[in-house]
């Protein structure tokens, strides 16, 4: 029974994954350009799931995604035209069926009124319904249904009761039963059941349910009844036999099923029979696929077969270690899987592990640099093939953790479709470079800002169809989503084709909102980056599209949390261009370290825009209050670690130090006065917060190559700090107010 | 909590957990200067030599700073600093008692292990009436008398809970 739990596990992975896909493949159902592949690839992610389901029992899971999957096969025979209200109503069918997936899996009682209208209007475009006029007029299979009409939610649904799979089902049948010979399928049972010699002529069943598979969508059932007990058990034996439920197409003969049992039909039972088009497998509880047929040890004779096979719950119900993992043959079927699953908490041991061993070769190595000279040469070559090896081993196993954003991606056509039809806007969603890879903690970051960059381009950037006829521009506004990777960060466009950013507007709320000073001369770069301020929004009504309190604010936020910067770029009239840069991976950092007294600290190199030694007449006092230094014709406030950290027996004078000039996340820069800078180096980044809590200007912590706990600083909570701080020792004061202090700026990977 | 009674037996010192019956528990003892305290063996994950912590900048002197221990980053207070006896002035001999405390893991600086005692849950004394507010009384869950001496018990689940940002530990139950 722990195994049964174990292939359930797989099978609700793979469920998720098949939903994924089948909803990728609606997304794209376009009416009049219908993909045969999408459509074949939408119908075999549905079978499978009501496979996998049947093994499992779950009745009412089948019973719906019986209803979606004959839909899906009108669509693929071309009986059911594809048109707009069809998609949506597929689309709803498959939230429906990831709800019964969930019901399923916490192994509760699927509520009543859940698959609801959906239902209803799967069987109305079976019944023929054209989808256009899908109000109204009920299924005639489905007689007992109140009209469907517009009723688009499932949960709340009332018109619909649980004895739904019932006798209207039935009424179903009878009319399917009538289609199904014009639907240019044919269906064939095959009962396979070699001699349990058959191995010792050379012979390999597998080639031979892969052919069947190569004829059609073949549903395989494995038979185990006559399988002795495991002492008995003799490797040369076959004790295996099958029933296959074969849906190929029209041109099948019976020749070519015979065909693929040439060789072995002197070894074999072999019985085929045509089928009219099969009955609901709504199986009897029995998951364990025993099959219908008592155990013979001998084969069946052929003509005694007719009833168990067909009583055999053979259609939904795999042998039990079969079903989840390829309950029906795909084209992958029969093919050796090339990826396993593995638990994420697995690589987070791995990749913790090969961060350790990071830091004890660094730490050898520097033991071994204060070894005499010339004297261990094998040692060092040894300690080279050795970081050698690590750094190969760490860039591996970094790579385990890679994702394509395609994950993200394919989240978003729905979004747009969504928003399109909320705003009543014709959107074009374009993406590119969706194979490429980052990081699975930052690719299932990405979802929410990206999420409402879009929201936003759609909502605040593109115009209405016919705003746009009048300005010349196509009806349909396009938004553009890439994603490249560009010298060791990966970056992400969200491009729109919109009225670009109403530059005096922003300008003008800002000033209303006491966040420009009036009367400022910004440049139209600053004025595009007053949208990043917290608290702005020049919507001018609240919609329940981007009215929702959540501004680019956030969005910047949830971007430097990762690591990564924003930018927007903007043209009145052509639309706007919001560009994100992000790390690769948030469990290393490229840091350069510095000292300050005998304490070390790790800038981010992403941070960092050069560092300098003043001369004493660049720098400067600015009302007693603080020192400015001047860089570049530029006055950059100076910002004193050691006094803004207490850290005693620092150098201080920035000109004997050095400063290091840095640059936040919104582009203002400061210049870090520091004693040395030590070198730059790739750190491991490791949570102060599991263990510890937050600290003000202090990012992360990491462990450096001594073994020696290094902070990670964080230069927006630095300038935060200096700002505030009176830089004296008020102690106190920012004892309490991190104490009080919102949580980290970095997220804290796990420790 | 008023039994006074049966010292002889139970100051002994017991390392075989298996003796311990449920109305006992363990607790691991360190000196901190001439005073004796004890946690909880359960909560204890290791004990460790002294190794050089990284500083953290604007914190009260007992927040001594981090150390890595096997990879993960923890917290390291000094205990002694934190009954204001001043900074421990640390020395290789000094021990560090790492405790866990739910999902989190912290080190505590102490002068030297001294014991293990197996103690009666009936002869542990509460704290006597400290001072309303005096924060120390917090960490402290009861005394114990062993063999004349006093040892006082903490509560890992409030010892420094207010500086990790755990939970108001006015809320733990002791």
């Amino acid at each position: 029974m722990e195994d049964l739990s174990r292939f359930k596990q797989t099978y609700f992975d793979e469920s998720a994954e098949l939903l994924a896909v089948a909803e990728t493949g609606l997304l794209n159902l376009t009416p009049g350009a219908v993909d045969l592949d999408e459509v074949n690839a939408i119908f075999r992610a549905v079978h499978s799931i009501k496979g996998g389901g049947g093994a499992f029992g779950f009745t009412d899971l089948v019973a719906f995604a019986h209803e979606f999957e004959t839909v899906m096969d009108g669509v693929r025979n071309e009986t059911i035209p594809v048109s707009n209200a069809l998609v949506d109503t597929l689309i709803r069918a498959n939230d429906v069926l990831g709800q019964l997936l969930a019901y399923a899996r916490e192994g509760g009682e699927t509520p009543d009124g859940v698959t609801g209208g959906v239902v209803d209007k799967l069987r109305h475009f079976l019944a023929g319904g054209s989808g256009d006029a899908h109000a109204g007029n009920a299924a005639p299979a489905a007689p007992a249904a109140a009209p469907a009409a517009d009723v688009p939610a499932y949960p709340d649904d009332e018109d619909d009761e649980a004895g739904i799979f019932g006798d209207a089902m039935a009424a179903l049948d009878a009319a399917r039963a009538e289609a199904g010979e014009s639907d240019g399928l044919t269906r064939w049972t095959i009962v396979f059941k070699p001699k349990s010699d058959l191995l010792l002529s050379g012979n390999e069943p597998t080639f031979m349910l892969r052919a069947l598979r190569r004829l059609g969508e073949a549903t395989i059932t494995c038979h185990t009844d006559a399988l002795p007990a495991l002492q008995a058990m003799e490797g040369e034996q076959l004790y295996l036999w099958w029933t296959v439920e074969l849906v190929a197409s029209g041109d099948v003969e019976i020749e070519d099923i015979n065909d693929v049992f040439e060789f072995v039909a002197d070894e074999c039972d072999i019985r085929i029979t045509a089928n009219a088009p099969p009955p609901i497998p709504v199986p009897e509880p029995a998951p364990r696929a025993e099959p219908a047929a008592p155990a013979i040890p001998d084969p069946v004779p052929v003509a005694a077969a007719p009833a168990s096979a067909s009583a055999a719950p053979a259609a939904a119900a795999a042998p039990k270690a079969d079903a989840p993992r390829r309950p029906a043959g795909g084209e992958h079927a029969g093919l050796t899987s090339h990826t396993i699953r593995v638990d994420l908490d697995k690589i987070d041991r791995l990749v913790n592990m090969v961060g350790e061993m990071v830091i004890t070769q660094a730490m050898i190595a520097e033991h071994v640099r204060e070894l005499p000279q010339g004297e261990f040469q094998e040692l060092l070559e040894g300690l080279e093939q050795l970081a050698q090896h690590t750094r190969e081993l760490r860039e591996s196993v970094m790579s385990i953790r890679a994702q394509p954003v395609s994950s993200v991606f394919s989240r978003m056509p729905r979004l747009v479709r969504e928003l399109g039809g909320e705003t009543g806007k014709e959107v074009m969603l374009v993406t590119s470079g969706e194979t490429t890879e980052v990081d699975k903690t930052v690719v299932e970051n990405l979802v929410d800002p990206l999420t409402h960059m879009i929201r936003n381009s759609i909502d605040h950037g593109l115009e209405g169809p016919d705003e746009r006829e009048r300005v010349g521009k196509p009806r349909a506004g396009t938004v553009h989503l890439s994603a490249q990777h560009r010298s060791g960060r990966i970056v992400i466009e969200v491009a729109d084709d919109g009225r670009g950013i109403n530059r005096p507007r922003v300008l003008a709320k800002a000033i209303e909102k006491g966040l420009v000073a009036p009367g400022s001369n910004l440049t139209d770069e600053e004025i595009d980056n007053l949208i990043f301020l917290p608290g702005f929004s020049t919507a001018d009504k609240v919609s329940n599209i981007s009215g929702r309190g959540v501004g680019m604010d956030v969005v910047r936020r949830n971007i430097s949390s990762l690591g990564g910067r924003i930018g927007v770029y903007s043209t009145p009239g052509e639309g706007s261009r919001f560009v994100l840069s992000l790390p690769l991976t948030l469990a290393v950092l490229d840091g350069m370290v510095i000292s300050v007294g005998e304490e070390r600290f790790v800038l981010p190199l992403t941070n960092i825009v050069e560092s300098l030694r003043p001369k004493p007449e660049d720098l400067h006092g600015l009302v007693g209050q603080c020192d400015v230094m001047m860089a570049r014709g530029e006055y950059v406030r100076l910002v004193y670690l050691h006094k803004l950290f207490g850290i005693p027996h620092a150098q201080g004078d920035a000109t004997r130090g050095l400063v290091v000039l840095v640059e936040t996340e919104d582009g203002s820069r400061l210049g870090l006065v520091v004693d040395e800078v030590l070198g730059q180096q790739q750190v491991v980044i490791k949570s102060l917060e599991a263990n510890f809590r937050r600290l003000d200007g202090v990012a992360a912590a990491t462990i450096l190559g001594d073994g020696r706990v290094a902070l990670i600083l964080d230069v927006a909570g630095l300038r935060e700090m200096s700002r505030h701080a009176d830089h004296a020792g008020t102690r106190a004061a920012t004892m309490a107010a991190q104490l009080a202090a919102p949580p980290a700026a970095l997220p804290a990977p796990s420790a | 909590m008023s039994n006074s009674t049966a010292l002889a037996t139970v100051g002994a010192v017991r390392t075989d957990v298996a003796m311990v019956t449920s109305a006992e528990e363990q607790y691991v003892t360190f000196t901190v200067g001439t005073e004796e305290y004890g946690v909880n063996i359960l909560s204890v994950r290791e004990i460790r030599g002294w190794t050089p912590e990284s500083r953290l900048p604007n914190l009260p002197p007992y927040v001594r700073g981090v150390i890595n221990l096997r990879g993960i980053i923890i917290p390291i207070f000094d205990l002694r600093a934190r009954f204001g006896g001043g900074a421990t002035d640390v020395t290789k001999r000094h021990v560090v008692v790492v405790i866990q405390v739910g999902e989190r893991t912290r080190g505590i600086l102490v002068d030297a292990i001294s014991d293990i005692l197996t103690i009666r849950r009936d002869d542990i004394k509460p704290p006597p009436d400290v001072e309303a507010g005096m924060i120390d009384a917090e960490y402290l869950s009861g005394l114990y008398t062993a063999d004349s001496r006093m040892v006082t018990l903490l509560s890992v689940e409030r010892l420094f809970a207010t500086e990790t940002g755990d939970v108001d530990p006015a809320k733990i139950p002791v």
